[in-house]
């Protein structure tokens, strides 16, 4: 048996470049002092904690966008995505968004994604990245942690966002 | 003879062989279970031995003068007679049994200190322990004003005797104390701490979850006043546990749960509670579980504790030396006197990413905070990789771990 080949391409999927770039050096990472909105998300399985600080002007657009807080790899890259995705949309538009992502990456957005790459359009396409995780199940709520705290935030809900 | 001078590791009997769920590929690679301090697998003769009753012996215990319901009885009790030997109880009424260790402990909180202890008074325990040794004793302070104190672990993931017994003041109501780390493997000095409570004049928990499967464990010389285990952590079914007390103790406790089987005379006006150990065995126990726990032990009985715990620690100096020797290793939990268990983080690799990385080469690993996050805590992380063996583990799941973790560097170089 030849251990070192058995790293399968499942695995490097999941790790491409573009996640691990963001999981070392996330952007828009740390706290956002005249933050208008913020949320926690919490993993209560694994732990893992994102805060999402939004600044959202009268007109409803994210001006300023930032996150902090610690976990693995998928769940930090997706955070720092996030935040590139999102700075400079409206907050309707971040809503659609949350669905379209948290719907592409569990089970209901595998095997069809034509119709959510509708959502996903040019400036959105890193977010692609992250489809890796789809053949994780026990990873998906890593993916999806920040999201859940966008949400969270954009509605200002009182409780933490979990991925339960 | 020390360690070091030892052959590493020699696997004397396969014992692999009769635990079935190790034969198989996960992600296209042979099986390799690591993670047995979160749950243990099963030998045949404890599967069989719960199908064999489900299918030829199965009714409610206690109650029936039919001929099944004799049978179940047996070998439900007949569990309980192993469960006391296994463990040198002095009095089979001393075994309560119990959903597991989580529950073993909830009912010490709730039955012998809930009633009896007051606002001012402490319940003493230590830095390693797993939550379930934790929250059940917070919200017994919660319920009467007394307060939970904690005693601290050095560097290695060791109990600061010193100031452990300086903590044993006349206001602690009781100690509960691991007998093994689940997070960092240090396996405590239970018997000299218990001496020294016992001159305290306080009463001692030990929570021996991680205890059990790996050495012999005998609560007399111990002299502890309760010891909690469970059954899926020494290779017998998820749901049974153990609570062992001291008979006059338990004696003198209030029911934990009401229901049948606990009960001698009921009337609206006034209940008349069992004897020992049924007083705390409320409701239609799990009885294939617990014959599985009796088989469980006939099978640990038959290989031997001592075997065990001796291999066990070959395997795990093994395990040691091979770890060192990956670059960027950090190991977690050095304690002198340790379980085959070992923590550890590596590079910048979060634990869950390596978690995942490892699964895909078929070795599974718990990772994250292992249910202890104020251990976590005291370390300054959020989470390890850990490592536990068995003694169905060998060298070769070793080795296959260690190239894992080097595949796991190549992916985050």
């Amino acid at each position: 048996m030849n251990v070192h080949a058995a790293v399968t391409d499942d695995v490097l999927d999941l790790y491409r470049e573009l996640i691990l770039d963001h999981a070392r050096s996330p952007r828009h990472f740390g706290r956002l002092a005249n933050a208008t909105h913020k949320a926690r998300g919490i993993n209560p399985l694994c732990g893992d904690k994102i805060c999402v600080y939004l600044c959202i002007d009268d007109n409803a657009r994210i001006e300023a966008i930032s996150f902090d807080g610690s976990g693995c790899a998928i769940s930090v890259a997706s955070a720092s995505l996030l935040t590139d995705a999102i700075i400079g949309l409206s907050a309707d538009r971040a809503e659609t968004i949350f669905s379209a992502v948290t719907e592409r990456l569990t089970d209901g957005g595998k095997g069809q994604p034509g119709n959510i790459d509708v959502e996903l359009d040019r400036p959105l396409e890193k977010i692609r990245a992250l489809d890796g995780v789809r053949e994780f199940p026990s990873r998906v709520k890593c993916a999806t942690l920040a999201w859940h705290a966008l949400r969270s935030a954009l509605r200002q809900d009182a409780q933490p966002a979990t991925t339960e | 003879m020390s360690h070091a001078q030892r052959q590493p590791a020699v696997a004397a009997v396969d014992w692999r062989k009769d635990f079935p769920i190790l034969n198989q590929s996960v992600n296209g690679q042979p099986l390799v279970y690591l993670d047995s301090a979160a749950s243990a697998q099963q030998p045949a003769s404890v599967i069989d031995a719960v199908a064999r009753y489900q299918r030829e012996d199965h009714a409610n215990v206690h109650r029936g003068v039919h001929t099944l319901s004799h049978r179940a009885t047996d070998a439900y009790e007949g569990a309980r007679d192993k469960i006391r030997e296994f463990i040198n109880a002095a009095n089979r009424s001393e075994i309560v049994l119990t959903s597991g260790t989580t529950e073993s402990i909830n009912l010490v909180a709730q039955s012998f200190c809930r009633p009896r202890i007051a606002s001012g008074d402490k319940i003493l325990i230590t830095h390693l322990e797993h939550h379930a040794n934790i929250v059940p004793w917070q919200l017994v302070c919660e319920q009467t004003g007394a307060e939970l104190v904690v005693a601290p672990i050095d560097d290695h993931g060791q109990l600061e005797l010193e100031t452990l017994r300086s903590m044993m003041t006349k206001d602690v109501f009781l100690l509960a104390v691991g007998h093994v780390s689940n997070a960092l493997g240090t396996v405590n000095p239970v018997k000299d701490i218990i001496a020294h409570a016992k001159q305290c004049g306080i009463p001692v928990l030990v929570d021996g979850a991680q205890g059990v499967p790996h050495m012999p464990v005998d609560v007399q010389d111990l002299d502890c006043d309760f010891y909690a285990f469970s059954g899926h952590k020494m290779f017998g079914p998820t749901g049974t546990g153990v609570l062992y007390g001291r008979e006059t103790l338990l004696d003198s406790m209030p029911p934990y749960q009401g229901g049948g089987d606990m009960i001698l005379e009921v009337s609206f006006e006034s209940t008349i509670y069992n004897e020992l150990p049924y007083k705390f065995e409320a409701g239609t126990p799990n009885i294939s579980g617990v014959v599985g726990l009796g088989a469980a032990i006939d099978y640990l009985q038959s290989v031997g504790m001592q075997r065990i715990a001796a291999y066990e620690a070959d395997l795990h100096q093994y395990m040691l030396l091979k770890l060192g020797q990956v670059d960027d290793i950090h190991l977690i939990g050095t304690a002198v006197n340790k379980a085959s268990v070992q923590s550890f983080l590596l590079g910048d690799i979060h634990s869950h990413d390596l978690g995942t990385i490892l699964d895909h080469q078929g070795v599974a690993i718990r990772t994250g905070h292992h249910c202890a996050m104020p251990v976590m805590t005291r370390f300054g992380i959020s989470g390890t990789a850990r490592a536990s063996l068995a003694f169905y583990n060998n060298t070769d799941d070793v080795d296959r771990l260690v190239a894992a973790l080097e595949k796991a560097r190549q992916v985050f170089k």
